[in-house]
């Protein structure tokens, strides 16, 4: 009798045991929430990360961030402007839908509607056609290399579950329309949504049907925002979370101090960088010849700054100085591009006086406060090096929720700005927007005025050059004109770090997007 | 009284025609929802489609009239941020406040007004020293170093309460409630503590204070001379009468708790109204931002009205000069 009740307890322990050794919860949490389930609603890469573990796009990012086939299983250019995509058979959406090139085609017509927030993103593709239930061919506005990298952020959604939730066409502020799937998501992806609570938490589990073999050990994400950072810290030690991601750079010692918890660090892409003013007159001088037309003047702005001991200092040896506009693992990035003008104040008093301005000269610094990783700290720096060699700089911060609106129109001289090449995560990103002059749809953030009729005509040839090889070198050329013209003042590149508790291994991105389905917990 | 009630309501009407007004002004120094909004690499052109379609190219005046036209028609509009209207934002936040905002009421009552009576009843023992000099502290330390500092010893050190978040919810319909779990109460204490901190210091003082001018009126030295007993006077003659005003001042304070509930809920990542105003701030979400301040400003005029109107009831005086 006795033991005929051990041995069931023992089983009874043992198929809890089973159970508990199954069952893989990871929590986790950052500054940021979910903004909407509507993948077309938003532009936030946040929400695009989070959203790639319910939504697969045709084309992903693997584990090395380069591009390969998801929903989509081969491509190739039927004409120079029109790319054919063969289609994964057998794939379910999470509601047991079968996936087919309908879905594709619905998902583009929704995404290209003049009502959709994230258009822009794919303002070179003109539409889908469904050639038959597992082709699509997507057609572009003229030759366009970066096609694949666009459809990386393209999530596919359900058209049958979007004919009957009335979801065909996106929300829509102006005529308050709004859509089902701003808190519905029905996918392909690795992970279903469970429930949705703004603020509160998000939780996902696993997709046992997801059509790609799982290199993850999860059953279950449990997302919960925490917005003031001494809270999410807290609770990570705590134990009540088992990742934070980003770690606040001033906890960092403390949570690597504390025994069970580790930092995890990688560069992200994101580059910070400061905008030169290429108008005729400084705001700080008005009437004035505006002094930094001149290069050497902008090249002694450069060697006056001393970024090692900003990274020191400011950055607690976090950040990588650079001297190029893109990051390493960038298409465009070259080494040889890659090198500051090197700290010497002498010089830039020399190169000042050259110039015509041996008493220096005024200007202003705007930078904002809560955009970037210890932005305002980095400006304040800068401006008393600037001022040490003469250049009297008045530093003005604010709220990034003012700050973009006033560099958008042109108000500042001397500006901060951060560069992620994101989404396409290419450097043709930082000649579009950054380097090109501000007209027929280019240079978007070229807010320094800046018109280099070189850099104008070598973007433009780069946005049609199907060459892989060719285009590439054009970005390295454009990018070498930039820096040995100071077209910016390259400063660093940011730190990524994480916090997680022993036994918690999820990869980095150097584009800051977390992607649990690589994720293992024990 | 239809009279006093009409002008009250009359005068409630041109508050909210205020409150709106400078809340709408004061929408332009915030920013532009734009940045935000727009994508990264967004071109001049997009950026200025999107004003367009937002509305927030147009004069303010006219943004204004738009606003107070589809507001009249009970339409508030819908969230730039994650396109959703925005009655149905501020519906799912408001469970989380209200039951904040009644444990800090309950902590705060039940805490004050017997610190303040035994501080009144023997203001020299160690006791009410002890009790008056934390109050200060309490009333003096911002609300945000509080939270942490409870997070650290109670969460993080003492490890007993969760540092964030409401725990597990009941949905009763529409309400969301942490008051029936285990989890939910035990993640309602640290934030309840933090929001009740000044109230219950600002109680206990109040109560002090009309306790202390009570007990040195006349009938209460008439009661002692006619040997009454102590706990029948101190109790039942003299609280009574110095609680008036703390039920006033409970009153308007709970419509303060309300508003100003904001830092509580970022510290403690509280799914109210607080965080959902933060949040609309920060991203510029000017449909939200407007709804928030225009239902604080009402909670507000309501309450006071209803005040205004008690008083009238109460006090023939005030019923006598209106007629």
């Amino acid at each position: 009798m006795k033991t005929k009740l051990v041995a069931c307890l023992s089983v009874a322990v043992g198929a809890l045991m089973g159970v508990s050794a199954e069952a893989k919860t990871l929590r986790w949490s950052s500054p940021t929430d979910i903004t909407t389930l509507d993948p077309y609603a938003h532009t936030e890469s946040f929400t695009t990360s989070m959203l790639h573990h319910v939504f697969d796009p045709l084309v992903r990012r693997n584990r090395n961030l380069e591009l390969e086939p998801a929903l989509a299983v081969s491509w190739k250019n039927v004409a120079p402007d029109t790319w054919r995509f063969e289609l994964r058979k057998g794939v379910k959406f999470h509601n047991g839908d079968a996936f087919t090139a309908d879905d594709v085609v619905a998902s583009f017509d929704r995404l290209l509607d003049p009502t959709s927030r994230a258009r822009g993103n794919v303002a070179t593709i003109v539409k889908a056609v469904k050639v038959d239930d597992y082709t699509v061919d997507i057609m572009t506005q003229g030759p366009y290399p970066l096609l694949l990298n666009d459809l990386a952020g393209v999530y596919i959604m359900d058209k049958k579950w979007m004919q009957a939730n009335n979801a065909l066409k996106p929300g829509n502020i102006a005529t308050g329309v709004t859509t089902a799937a701003s808190t519905t998501a029905v996918g392909t992806g690795p992970f279903k949504i469970e429930s949705y609570k703004p603020d509160a938490g998000t939780n996902f589990v696993v997709n046992t049907d997801w059509w790609d073999k799982p290199q993850h050990n999860l059953t279950r994400i449990e997302f919960k925002p925490v917005k003031s950072d001494a809270t999410r810290v807290a609770a990570l030690l705590s134990g009540e979370l088992d990742l934070i991601a980003p770690a606040p750079l001033q906890d960092l010692q403390r949570i690597s101090a504390a025994p069970g918890f580790k930092v995890v660090e990688e560069p992200s892409l994101r580059l910070i960088m400061l905008t030169v003013p290429f108008r005729p007159e400084l705001k700080a001088m008005p009437g004035q010849k505006n002094p930094m037309l001149d290069l050497k003047v902008r090249q002694a702005m450069w060697h006056a700054i001393d970024f090692e001991a900003i990274k020191k200092r400011v950055m607690r040896d976090k950040s990588r100085n650079t001297g190029t506009l893109v990051a390493p693992p960038v298409p465009g990035y070259s080494k040889d591009n890659d090198q500051p003008f090197g700290y010497d104040p002498e010089k830039a008093k020399k190169l000042l006086a050259e110039a015509g301005y041996p008493n220096g000269f005024k200007t202003k610094l705007n930078c904002p406060n809560d955009r970037y990783i210890n932005d305002e700290q980095t400006c304040v720096a800068i401006a008393s090096m600037w001022t040490k060699v003469g250049i009297q700089t008045d530093l003005q911060t604010e709220s990034r929720a003012t700050y973009f609106p006033r560099q958008d129109r042109f108000e500042f001289d001397v500006s901060m700005v951060g560069w992620a090449t994101l989404p396409p995560m290419d450097g043709f990103s930082v000649l579009a927007s950054l380097l090109a002059e501000q007209k027929e749809g280019y240079g978007g953030s070229n807010s320094g005025g800046l018109a280099n009729p070189q850099i104008d005509a070598l973007t433009r040839k780069a946005a049609v050059e199907m060459d892989e090889t060719k285009r590439r070198a054009m970005l390295v050329e454009t990018l070498k004109i930039a820096r040995d013209s100071v077209a910016y003042i390259p400063i660093h590149q940011q730190p990524l770090a994480w916090a997680v508790r022993d036994g918690v291994d999820v990869p980095q991105f150097a584009d800051e997007y977390v992607r649990l389905w690589f994720a293992n917990v024990k | 009284m239809l009279k006093v009630l009409l002008s009250r309501l009359g005068q409630a009407a041109l508050v909210m025609l205020v409150v709106s007004a400078v809340s709408f002004v004061m929408f332009r120094y915030v920013g532009d929802p734009v940045a935000s909004m727009a994508r990264e690499n967004a071109s001049v052109e997009e950026k200025a489609e999107l004003r367009r379609t937002l509305g927030i190219d147009q004069p303010v005046v006219v943004q204004y009239g738009r606003f107070l036209a589809r507001t009249l028609s009970g339409d508030l509009g819908i969230s730039f941020r994650n396109q959703r209207p925005v009655t149905q934002l501020i519906a799912e936040r408001l469970p989380a406040t209200l039951e904040l905002v009644i444990i800090a009421t309950i902590l705060s009552l039940s805490l004050g007004i017997p610190l303040g009576v035994l501080c009144a009843l023997k203001p020299n023992g160690v006791a009410a020293r002890l009790v008056q000099a934390l109050s200060l502290i309490g009333i003096s330390t911002p609300t945000f170093v509080t939270g942490i500092v409870l997070i650290l010893v109670f969460a993080v050190t003492l490890g007993w309460l969760p540092s964030f978040g409401r725990g597990q919810v009941v949905e009763l319909g529409w309400w969301s409630t942490g008051f029936l779990t285990w989890s939910g109460l035990k993640s309602l204490l640290l934030p309840g503590i933090t929001l009740a901190l000044y109230q219950l210091t600002l109680i206990m003082r109040l109560v002090r204070a009309e306790m202390i001018d009570v007990l040195s009126s006349d009938y209460i030295r008439f009661a002692k001379a006619r040997g009454l007993p102590t706990r029948y006077i101190h109790f039942r003659l003299a609280l009574r009468n110095a609680l008036m005003p703390v039920i006033t001042v409970t009153g308007l304070q709970i419509g303060s708790l309300i508003a100003f509930a904001i830092i509580t809920e970022t510290v403690f990542q509280w799914p109210g109204m607080g965080l959902l105003f933060i949040q609309a701030v920060s991203f510029v979400d000017i449909p939200v931002m407007a709804a928030y301040l225009l239902f604080v400003g009402l909670l507000f005029v309501i309450i006071n009205t209803v005040v205004d109107i008690l008083y009238a009831v109460v006090d023939p005086r005030l019923r006598a000069r209106s007629a």
